[in-house]
């Protein structure tokens, strides 16, 4: 894409970032550069802690609290934004600069209306009257495919999907037409079936109006959709930059071939387990309700010993629902959980220590699931303590045992507190505790979501690798089918609290499909850059997403 | 009339100064960011700050300006002046001490601390000293009865001051400092002692309530909503007149705790209650549920060290208003019985003596000490808490 005729809009020389911690300055950013030019997308990827969002902030000339630019020009349309005046940099931000953030729940005012936010920026810089904004807001509702765009602007946040609230962000950001936006990784918490109608719906947008584009992403797939060029960050330094396809084709860098090389885990097919074994767990049709809300409706699968069972589906299908009941913390209404053919108590109170123990759990937010105010030996001597009954020096020994299998140096890691932790070691962590118990099998509820690839890549190979070793059986919650394709021997799809399909991975990945797992499968961004638009030729704007989950 | 104009002519001058302030900022740093992005009320306080500090200059002068006999009335500004400009300095010492003498952690400690805070700290410290040390440190008993009743407070001669007592006797003779020192030691030790009952009990049945929820959370909160309908002090006074039927003297004390405590649990018992849900929602709690683990582990072992940042800041204040509730109590008559000696009943004891504040402000002081020492600790808690709040929520200036 040979876009060097345009003017240069935004320009980034050598700059300097440090960020306060306790009582010193660290780097965030040490010397990146970066151009964009007027109605180009430039995606910004690394690992978190990479100084994407940094780079991307500094871009519009603001930085976060206790972070300063050290050195370094930021030049916004010949205007210098490090030197500028606030007033100056008040009139272009929110005007000729928007930003799109990540959580846009966190980011709407729960209090006022949609198009009243909508319409703040216009009228505060002057652009349009009120109600011409509001007219506006409307239109770009509509360019922007949300359902009923006359009345969606009317609604408060609360009222509006995740997928929709995101649209509307990226309609706010545009009310003033502005000529740069940062979107800073604004599909990450989307499921993959809305993910594809919001990515649609920016490039859409951002071609419209010509609009250039910072897009900030950890997910590779995505941005190879979305940039005209790519530029790659660790650590605060930049590892290189080129035009998407040629970065996709031929990655210079060895941290970049990395990267790519990522989804290329997968393990070998385990034979199946023959036909009168008996499963490990085997939950048969189970009906499940919160109050008076039902949300599980005739579930049925097994777990066969050794094996994993890849539970996939969409937020709200049912998925971690699932594993409540089977732990006992949400007591069915009707069906049985057998665990090795012997029906299991509803209630996790009425189960004795033995059936607890075989039964354990690895979270999605390793921040929530480790105490904070315990160090690393406690949180997983607890169990050892509790259910085996060691104590003083040989509990710590099996501690250090412990931390020894899941990869990380004992002397070094057994009294730190978890916030002392990087995510990937506090999940390793989590995983150390369900271990600790012996159990025979455990739930893994999205254990690698809230994890960078690389690292999400080393928890699966571990997983795996305890799997082979100890003969464990995995009951893998994901809404991540490269994931599913990386981990699992058999995958059951959920939609809406049921099942809507069940069998063997090969079976799974092959037509034909139910509906709902063609969209599932048809909805992951695969790292060709052609992707999204032959996607949308092949199957229409109308049959993505949500749209097509509402037809069915 | 023309105290108003005057009122208006001065707001016109400082805004002007404003105005004026940041005008010659800019022109004279070259268009610094920091005068460049000046808000015009920024500069308004500024120049707002400097005619508050130039009237406090002038009235202190003025105050020496006023022969010694004469009613002087500046004279407790002037006192509120030294105090400010000693604490400031004692607090500045301290710190600067913290950050040389002690652990690393400590240190550490120190020398990210607001100069608010050291005070609160220092305070806190004396405080507790005297109380602890109260028999070695004050002069005389806090029960012994001298001939020269009613001596000014100051220790000068020619005001009726005496230098044997240097802040002066009450009206029955005995000494003030002794008093204040044993009341220290009366007053916030059973203050401290009432506001950890009642962590006790509002704690564990807040945590109790969150754990457990269904009717257990039910059943304890509408009763805490009840006694919380009830204004305290009324509430509090009405039981100890209750309690005064069965119990005297220093049952009475004893009695006034534990009322106390109670009614303080109920505040507690919402705190505690509303960190905890929070708390229980949390993956490690689910995770030790599982485990099979009992709820006095849950409640002691997983819950309380992550309460523990708002609970002590709440423990702070708690402190001060169970102190203050006390000082009220003892105030009208129904608090610490004598002749133990408490700072609320010295000020009710010498309450008459403001009137003299006009003529004789030297006289006038003698219910103000009481008053003053109150006032003090519980502004050096408040900075102590505030600033482990701050601590804790992990805010950045």
């Amino acid at each position: 894409m040979s876009e060097t005729d345009k003017p240069v809009l935004v320009e980034i020389k050598d700059i300097w970032i440090e960020g306060r911690s306790d009582e010193e300055w660290l780097p965030i950013i040490n010397g990146a550069s970066l151009t964009l030019r007027k109605g180009e997308v430039l995606g910004l990827i690394g690992e978190s802690g990479a100084g994407k969002s940094t780079l991307g902030l500094a871009a519009m000339g603001y930085t976060r609290d206790g972070v300063r630019i050290k050195s370094g020009s930021v030049t916004f349309d010949g205007v210098d934004l490090i030197a500028a005046s606030a007033a100056t940099k008040r009139d272009l931000l929110g005007k000729r600069i928007a930003y799109v953030a990540q959580s846009a729940a966190a980011s709407f005012n729960p209090a006022h209306k949609l198009i009243d936010q909508h319409v703040e920026a216009p009228v505060q810089h002057h652009v349009t009257s009120k109600s011409e904004a509001t007219d506006d807001g409307i239109e770009l509702y509509r360019r922007l495919r949300l359902p009923n765009p006359d009345e969606i602007g009317f609604r408060y946040p609360h009222q509006v999907s995740g997928g929709q609230l995101q649209r509307a962000m990226t309609a706010m950001a545009m009310s003033c037409r502005p000529d740069l936006i940062i979107f800073d990784e604004p599909t990450t918490a989307l499921d993959v079936t809305t993910q594809i109608e919001v990515l649609a719906a920016i490039r859409d947008i951002v071609e419209q109006f010509d609009t250039a584009a910072i897009y900030i992403t950890h997910d590779l797939a995505v941005v190879a959709q979305m940039a005209d060029r790519i530029k790659v960050l660790l650590k605060g330094d930049e590892v290189e930059e080129a035009d998407t396809r040629v970065m996709l084709e031929s990655p210079k860098d060895d941290y970049t071939k990395s990267l790519w090389a990522v989804r290329s885990f997968e393990r070998p097919a385990k034979p199946a387990p023959a036909v009168d074994a008996t499963p490990v767990v085997s939950v048969q049709n189970i009906t499940a309700a919160y109050g008076k809300l039902p949300v599980l409706h005739d579930v049925s699968f097994d777990i066969h010993a050794g094996r994993t069972v890849a539970v996939v589906g969409e937020s709200g299908s049912g998925k971690s629902t699932t594993a409540r009941v089977i732990t006992g913390l949400l007591p069915q209404l009707e069906g049985v959980v057998e665990f090795k053919g012997e029906a299991l108590p509803a209630d996790y109170h009425k189960r004795d220590r033995m059936q607890l123990r075989q039964a354990q759990m690895i979270y999605q937010m390793a921040d929530t699931a480790l105490n904070p105010r315990k160090p690393i030996g406690e949180i997983i001597g607890r169990p050892v303590e509790f259910y085996m009954g060691l104590r003083g020096r040989k509990k710590r020994e099996r501690v250090r045992e412990l931390l020894n299998e899941i990869e990380l140096e004992p002397d070094q890691f057994i009294d730190r507190l978890p916030s002392e932790l990087s995510g990937g070691q506090k999940q390793r962590v989590g995983i150390a505790r369900a271990l600790a118990a012996e159990p025979e099998f455990i739930i893994c509820d999205e254990v690698t979501s809230a994890l960078d690839q690389l690292v999400a890549e080393g928890i699966l190979r571990l997983l795996a690798r305890l799997q082979d070793e100890r003969g464990l059986s995995y009951m893998f919650i994901t809404h991540d089918l490269a994931t599913v394709n990386a981990i699992a021997d058999e995958v059951v799809v959920m939609k809406d609290g049921r099942v809507v399909e069940q069998g063997p991975k090969a079976d799974m990945f092959r037509p034909p499909h139910h509906p709902y797992t063609d969209l599932l499968l048809s909805s992951v961004p695969e790292m060709d850059p052609d992707w999204l638009t032959d996607l949308l030729a092949e199957r229409g704007v109308e049959n993505i997403g949500d749209a097509a989950v509402d037809k069915m | 009339m023309s105290a108003w104009i005057g009122l208006l002519i001065a707001l016109v001058v400082i805004a002007t100064a404003g105005w004026v302030f940041r005008f010659a900022g800019q022109t004279v740093t070259g268009n610094k960011p920091y005068f460049r992005d000046m808000s015009y009320g920024v500069a308004f306080g500024f120049a707002l700050g400097v005619a508050l500090l130039a009237w406090l200059v002038w009235s202190y002068y003025r105050s020496w300006a006023i022969p010694a006999g004469q009613p002087n009335p500046y004279f407790f500004l002037r006192i509120a002046i030294h105090g400010f400009i000693l604490f400031a300095i004692a607090a500045f010492l301290f710190r600067l001490i913290g950050r040389y003498v002690g652990t690393g952690t400590s240190r550490k400690l120190f020398r990210s601390m607001p100069l608010t805070a050291s005070f609160g700290i220092l305070i806190v410290l004396v405080y507790a000293l005297l109380a602890i040390f109260a028999p070695m440190l004050a002069p005389y008993g806090q029960e012994q009865v001298f001939a020269q009743a009613n001596v000014v407070p100051g220790g000068d001669p020619t005001l009726g001051g005496n230098p044997d007592f240097p802040l002066g006797t009450d009206q029955i003779g005995r000494d003030i400092l002794s008093r204040l020192i044993y009341g220290a030691r009366n007053t916030v030790g059973i203050a401290f002692v009432t506001t950890i009952i009642a962590f006790l009990l509002g704690g564990t049945l807040g945590f109790l309530a969150a754990t457990l929820g269904g009717w257990v959370d039910q059943v304890v909160g509408r009763t805490v909503d009840a006694l919380m309908a009830i204004p305290a002090l009324i509430f509090a006074l009405l039981l100890i007149t209750v309690a005064s039927a069965w119990v005297q003297g220093s049952g009475l004390t004893v009695a006034m705790i534990f009322i106390m405590a109670v009614i303080d649990s109920t505040r507690v018992f919402r705190l505690a209650r509303a960190v905890g849900v929070n708390i229980v929602v949390m993956d490690y709690i689910e995770a030790a549920k599982l485990r099979g683990e009992g709820l006095g582990y849950l409640i002691f072992r997983e819950i309380l060290p992550n309460a523990t940042a708002p609970l002590l800041a709440e423990f702070g204040l708690r402190f001060c208003f169970v102190f203050l509730t006390i000082s009220s109590l003892s105030f009208l008559g129904v608090g610490i019985q004598p002749p133990l000696a408490d700072w609320g009943t010295m000020v009710r004891d010498m309450a008459p003596f403001i009137n003299y504040a006009q003529f004789a402000p030297q006289i006038a002081a003698a219910p103000l000490l009481a008053a003053g020492a109150i006032a003090l600790l519980t502004v050096a808690v408040n900075f102590v808490v505030d600033w482990m709040l701050h601590k804790s929520s992990g805010l950045k200036e």
